[in-house]
């Protein structure tokens, strides 16, 4: 090993706390549950949450899971171009979008379904996307959530913009910017970083740090830890259990009422796991081990929260069975919509591109339904 | 009745749109207390705030990103790329971002955002203050892009483009910012997605946008004291183009020769040879020829009157048009 390899490893352990579940080697790591579902506490972030709050915690990352898995299987069955697995990051996802208030607005990457899902978007409206149907088939102003950003990291720069909106109009409300490990390298989300600090924008940056930007490991995007970025930009960077639920909907609740107070932008590494490949298209086994996998199995976000609720007694079997039967039933409904769905007409390409369509963008949608009606009849 | 130039128009629309609409911000790199490079926001800031006339970060893509939040919010950002040569690095939230949401969204994300872009050379400056990169925008589907060449379309366009529902690159020809012209600012403005006969003429027609239409107003000049009569059309709007006047004219000379500084290949030059040729095939006496920049890159200002097309390259293309 040569000394630059020893001193990137002592700057950056690639995965931290790998081979040990409960990932000791990170004292800044803000946890509420352990691996175990053990609740535990943390200084600075309280949670208060009641049993109901808990449950449906528990309700809406098994039903994200439950999607999750109905759209690969739809995938590979050739019902869905691609699918963008979250397995792995129900948590982070969920407990950043619960997090969120009325009025406040998200702008999510092509991987936050959970986040979707807590802001009321029909689950189909994300399918109709990835089976070529349309860009996303919600209203992003009625759901408070914008549509998907395929490019890496251009949305942090729109919900920094959204924020200084909000600023102007006197709003006591908050963008919250979703990115992951690998969008930390572009240099928009450097801007919009740059941005937010500058003119103290309520805007929250939340970072799945899912270990992988599709093959590349985190220690090529970063040779210090993600959340101590935000130092060098001038606001607080935190580091969070993403696969721990409450932990993330506090840490998130904390950053997000202080930009709603003026008190500016908060970086947070919601530090996770892609258990699943990055696309349909991806196969991990050619960049990861297998044991790297099976360490994550071990800090399951969704089993924890079921240990502890069980532990508890907060829930029991009968709950968990309903939850099953419900995300069964979601899936189905994801499914027979999903075959059902329609194909667009292709006229619809030329309808919106414009607010005001031109003269030369008419003239091709009419000649292009001139040319397909000389085939009707032949 | 005002005598403006152009620089000053654009100011003065400028504070008009800010004026009718307070949802208008403008964004910008040295804008605020300095009023921009060229000045065209002088005074602006101090007016209407810093919340206002807003002093950005130096960063290209941070001022188009943020503007797309902004206009998400319900804003109409104006933002100023200082020179032409510095707009690439926001050209991927321009190309990706801006032009695409409106039709990504279905129509629910509108994005009336403006894009003022100083243009051109011919004022002797270093690297990258001199390009003419319109064709990028024109070739981008969701973009509407014009170029303005008079005081009155200057002061009319830029409020008619920051109330447009849609973006607009708005280039203005930077070498003519301190020309003069006359601008009734109680008129009536002509359409902002329009081209203009500007002279008319019966052997050739000649079209230009931006600084090139003084070009061929002083090429028409030259031409009519040996004889020749020249029928100057100034484009005005690069993306939709309106050429209907264009083929109009065309059908009368059969000849047709289009100047701009950018570069000839894949130019705005070639899309308009190519439509003249489909509506007017049987009316040209001769091809359309194109007068533009060479294709290298922008050279050294000792060698651009060499680059730039000038009224005697114009008068070239006229005698290679009328010996055909």
């Amino acid at each position: 090993m040569t000394a630059l390899q020893q001193k990137t490893t002592e700057v950056v352990d690639p995965v931290p706390g790998a081979g040990a579940p409960h990932l000791p080697d990170q004292p800044d790591l803000v946890q509420l549950l352990t691996p175990e579902g053990e609740r535990v506490e943390h200084p600075d972030y309280r949670l208060d949450i009641s049993d109901d709050e808990l449950r449906g915690l528990y309700r809406d990352l098994a039903l994200v899971r439950r999607w999750d898995a109905e759209a690969t299987a739809l995938q590979r069955q050739g019902e869905l171009g691609i699918w963008a697995s979250l397995l792995g990051q129900e948590a982070a996802q969920v407990g950043a979008g619960r997090a969120l208030v009325d009025g406040d607005m998200a702008f999510p990457t092509y991987r936050e379904h959970g986040v979707a899902w807590t802001r009321g978007v029909d689950p189909l409206h994300v399918m109709s996307l990835f089976r070529g149907v349309d860009q996303g088939g919600w209203d992003p102003v009625a759901r408070s959530f914008n549509l998907y950003t395929v490019v890496i990291g251009a949305q942090t720069l729109h919900a920094t913009g959204y924020a200084m909106g909000l600023q102007r109009d006197g709003a006591e409300n908050a963008a919250l910017a979703f990115l992951g490990d690998g969008a930390t390298s572009q240099g928009e989300v450097n801007e919009a970083m740059i941005w937010a600090a500058t003119f103290a924008a309520p805007v929250v940056f939340f970072c799945q740090n899912n270990q992988y930007a599709i093959s590349v490991p985190i220690e090529r995007q970063s040779r210090v830890p993600l959340y101590q970025r935000a130092a060098g930009f001038g606001f607080p960077g935190v580091r969070v259990d993403g696969n721990d639920v409450l932990a993330v909907l506090a840490v998130t609740r904390a950053a997000l009422a202080a930009a709603r107070e003026g008190s500016g932008p908060t970086f947070i590494e919601a530090f996770t796991y892609r258990m699943g490949a990055h696309t349909t298209s991806d196969d991990p086994t050619r960049y990861r081990l297998a044991g790297e996998l099976e360490e994550w199995k071990l800090r399951d976000p969704i089993a924890r929260l079921k240990a502890h609720l069980s532990r508890t007694g907060i829930a029991g079997p009968e709950f968990f069975a309903a939850v099953d039967v419900e995300g069964d039933e979601l899936a189905a409904r994801i499914r027979k919509g999903t075959l059902e769905m329609p194909d667009p007409a292709g006229t619809e390409m030329f309808d919106h591109v414009f607010a005001e369509q031109t003269p030369e963008l008419a003239q091709q949608r009419a000649e292009f339904v001139e040319y397909h009606a000389s085939f009707e009849g032949n | 009745m005002q005598t403006l130039t152009i620089g000053k128009a654009l100011n003065l629309g400028l504070r008009k749109a800010m004026e009718d609409d307070g949802k208008v911000v403008l964004m910008g790199e040295d804008i605020g207390k300095l009023g921009g490079v060229f000045r065209i926001t002088d005074g602006l800031q101090k007016d209407f705030g810093e919340a206002r006339v807003v002093d950005t970060p130096l960063a290209e893509a941070g001022i188009l990103g943020t503007a797309v939040g902004l206009a998400m919010r319900g804003y109409r950002p104006v933002c100023e790329i200082q020179f032409d040569g510095f707009v690439f690095p926001a050209y991927n939230q321009i190309v990706t971002q801006v032009a695409k949401i409106h039709a990504r969204s279905r129509g629910k994300l509108p994005m009336p955002i403006v894009i003022r872009i100083p243009f051109g050379g011919g004022i002797g400056a270093v690297e990258h203050h001199s390009e003419s990169p319109e064709a990028y925008f024109a070739h981008t589907a969701g973009l509407k892009v014009v170029a303005v060449s008079t005081p009155a379309d200057a002061y009319w366009g830029i409020q008619q483009a920051i109330a447009a529902p849609d973006p607009v690159v708005f280039f203005e020809p930077k070498r003519r910012y301190w020309e003069k012209g006359e601008v009734d600012t109680d008129g009536t403005p002509d359409p902002l997605f329009g081209s203009r006969v500007v002279r008319g003429g019966d052997d050739v027609t000649v079209l230009a946008y931006g600084p090139m239409v003084k070009t061929a107003l002083q090429a028409a000049d030259a031409a009519a004291e040996e004889g020749r009569s020249l029928e100057v059309v100034d484009l005005r709007t690069l993306s939709p183009l309106d050429l209907d006047p264009v083929y109009e004219s065309v059908r009368r000379t059969g000849r047709c020769v289009v100047v701009h500084e950018a570069p000839v290949t894949l130019g705005l030059g070639a899309e308009i040879a190519a439509r003249v040729t489909e509506h007017c095939f049987h009316s040209l006496e001769a091809p359309v020829l194109r007068v533009g920049g060479y294709d290298t890159p922008y050279p050294p200002s000792k060698m651009e009157e060499d680059y730039l097309p000038d009224l005697d390259r114009v008068l070239d293309a006229v005698d290679r048009a009328m010996g055909f």
